[in-house]
């Protein structure tokens, strides 16, 4: 498949309620921290590509040439590229696109997202996603959707709330440890998780990850140009996304059979025959706790339904068997909604590349996945990874 | 030229920022020069050929359905083409008003946070007739939250004639089937955890 491509450099702005910064130094930050991290200028970057969710959320026209320049576009090859809340990843693989074709050597993928503009709060901007004729009438809100899937999930298996709650306190207790997380919390036990408001049953305000400012890049290169830049590349070893129907009441939520499809080709790619045995970390999607445990599933690395007992079980802590959100997460970090999934590719990164520090996961992984979710619960973006 | 501000760090990646600086809102809303604007922006949407046959058949109390002769799927939400076919869908069929919760949430919270008393119960509801598993987004009501389980039997209860538009609202809301489990004032209910959830 043309040419190998590897992430060598990556960097972040803290993720914040509110940031003094618009949209386009965000993304000026982030991309100049990556370029940094890889000792690049911009002078070596051969494309950009941006991922950047909803126009309605800033307020202006064509947000991909809004942040532009901010994120290194101008004077060449430039593309947004936008899935909603898969965008993350998303722009990674159309990044690693570039790359892999042999079109261009090197891509620098920028993704921003400053939710504090609209007012008076972000979920305004999410309103239009439902459809304007047959549901919009009937006054819905964004909870309701994340409410809906999570209770199916929850009949379909007889789920405890009590294990799910555990996944918000795991990721917010990874954070604790993340120098950019707006909700790191070491303290937080599953009790605050379940005392907390209840917004829609059974979503309660700590199953839900916060509306944050931020921006994160990372640097893509082919194989001959990544071994002179580091000496701990970190390759793209598969790709993956699916589209399921939008006609979201006619399938059933308990299962994300979209993850599995994105999944099943980014594995066949990185030949993974067996991804309970190679994958090493895990950063699913995580915008409610419930849905790291659901993606889990899709992704294949445990049966339907079993996630909640391998949360239970330690399995997915930094120093359980499949350690899954090392990084915090949307829950810990924060969810600037596309820079959100590339904050979990530029976490496989930096743990494949064994930099993490403090959220090092044990044991010398070799093999990540990242995966990232959106549009109207719909698509899933699966990124593989490996040293 | 910015500085690179090293943090207060614990070793871990990212090790330094460039920034964002964070706000409080008192400083937001005072910050020079800072603009406030609303988008005017009005839309007026044609309903498209199924969903404008859908609605005239709601305004006549009736849900309809297309076929596709095909896969033989009864779709509701009625759709011209078979998007898995992909070729025109075959004829139009009247389903029940009837069906079963696929799955529902009790909303405590409109879209902007504001608080709703008495919460709402949005739910997906399986219809009648149709392709098992195919339903729409409505609400239910009559029935004390706490006694709405997934699986419920529930009716279409319709606005009178004179009142129907040709909308979705023109289904007031869903109700248990069952009698007794209907009341006009759903006694005080509880915020529902994991620990009254029933199985």
């Amino acid at each position: 498949m043309g040419q190998r491509v590897a992430v060598v450099g990556a960097g972040m702005t803290k993720f914040v309620r509110r940031a003094q910064e618009t949209g386009k130094e965000l993304a000026w930050q982030a991309a100049k921290a990556a370029l940094d991290s890889a000792e690049m200028t911009l002078d070596d970057i051969d494309c950009v590509a941006m991922g950047t969710a909803p126009d309605a959320f800033d307020g202006v026209h064509m947000k991909g040439e809004y942040l532009s320049d901010g994120a290194g576009g101008w004077g060449k090859p430039y593309f947004r590229t936008y899935v909603g809340g898969g965008t993350g990843v998303f722009v990674t693989i159309q990044g690693w696109y570039q790359v892999a074709s042999g079109m261009f050597d090197t891509c620098l993928v920028v993704a921003e997202e400053k939710m504090s503009s609209t007012q008076p709060h972000a979920q305004g901007a999410f309103l239009t996603i439902f459809d304007s004729i047959l549901e919009r009438p009937l006054g819905p809100n964004l909870l309701w959707i994340f409410a809906l899937e999570m209770n199916r999930y929850m009949s379909v298996h007889g789920l405890d709330k009590k294990d799910i709650a555990a996944v918000s306190v795991k990721n917010k207790r990874n954070a604790a440890d993340h120098p950019a997380a707006l909700l790191g919390d070491a303290d937080i036990t599953v009790d605050d998780v379940l005392a907390s408001e209840t917004l829609a049953w059974p979503v309660q305000r700590l199953d839900v990850s916060p509306v944050s400012d931020g921006a994160v890049a990372v640097v893509l290169a082919a194989e001959h140009r990544a071994k002179r830049i580091t000496d701990k590349p970190v390759w793209i070893d598969g790709v993956g996304w699916h589209l399921d129907t939008a006609y979201w009441t006619n399938r059933d939520l308990y299962y994300p059979r979209y993850v599995e499809y994105a999944a099943r080709q980014a594995y066949e790619m990185a030949g993974i025959k067996e991804p309970r045995k190679e994958i090493h970390i895990a950063e699913p999607y995580d915008p409610f706790d419930y849905k790291e445990l659901h993606h889990l599933e899709g992704l294949m690395l445990f049966d339907k339904g079993k996630a909640p007992e391998a949360m239970k079980d330690g399995v997915l802590n930094r120093d359980g068997d499949l350690p899954s959100t090392p990084s915090g997460g949307l829950l810990g970090v924060g969810n600037p909604i596309a820079a959100a999934g590339l904050m979990k590719v530029s976490e496989l990164y930096w743990q494949l590349s064994g930099q993490a520090g403090a959220r090092q996961v044990p044991g010398d992984p070799r093999k990540g996945v990242a995966q990232a979710w959106g549009d109207l619960m719909q698509v899933g973006t699966v990124l593989v990874m490996g040293k | 030229m910015t500085a690179r501000r090293k943090h207060e760090g614990n070793g871990s990646p990212p090790h330094s920022f460039l920034g964002p600086r964070s706000l409080t809102d008192p400083e937001f809303r005072d910050a020079v020069g800072a603009v406030d604007f609303a988008v005017d922006a009005r839309y007026a949407w044609d309903t498209g050929v199924a969903i404008s046959t859908y609605l005239r058949g709601l305004k006549e109390g009736r849900i309809l359905a297309r076929e596709c002769r095909t896969c033989r799927r009864i779709l509701v939400p009625p759709r011209m083409f078979c998007e898995e076919c992909f070729r025109p869908t075959d004829r139009w069929t009247e389903v029940a008003d009837t069906g079963r919760i696929n799955t529902f949430s009790i909303c405590y919270v409109r879209w902007d946070m504001v608080a709703l008393d008495p919460p709402e119960i949005p739910a997906v509801i399986e219809i009648d007739g149709a392709t098992k598993g195919m339903g729409f987004l409505h609400k239910i009501a009559e029935v004390s939250p706490d006694d709405v389980t997934v699986g419920m039997e529930v009716q279409a209860v319709w606005k009178p004639e004179a009142e129907r538009t040709g909308s979705i609202l023109d289904i007031s809301h869903f109700r248990p089937r069952d009698e007794k489990l209907r009341t006009d004032a759903p006694k005080p209910f509880s915020r529902r955890s994991s620990e009254t959830r029933k199985r």
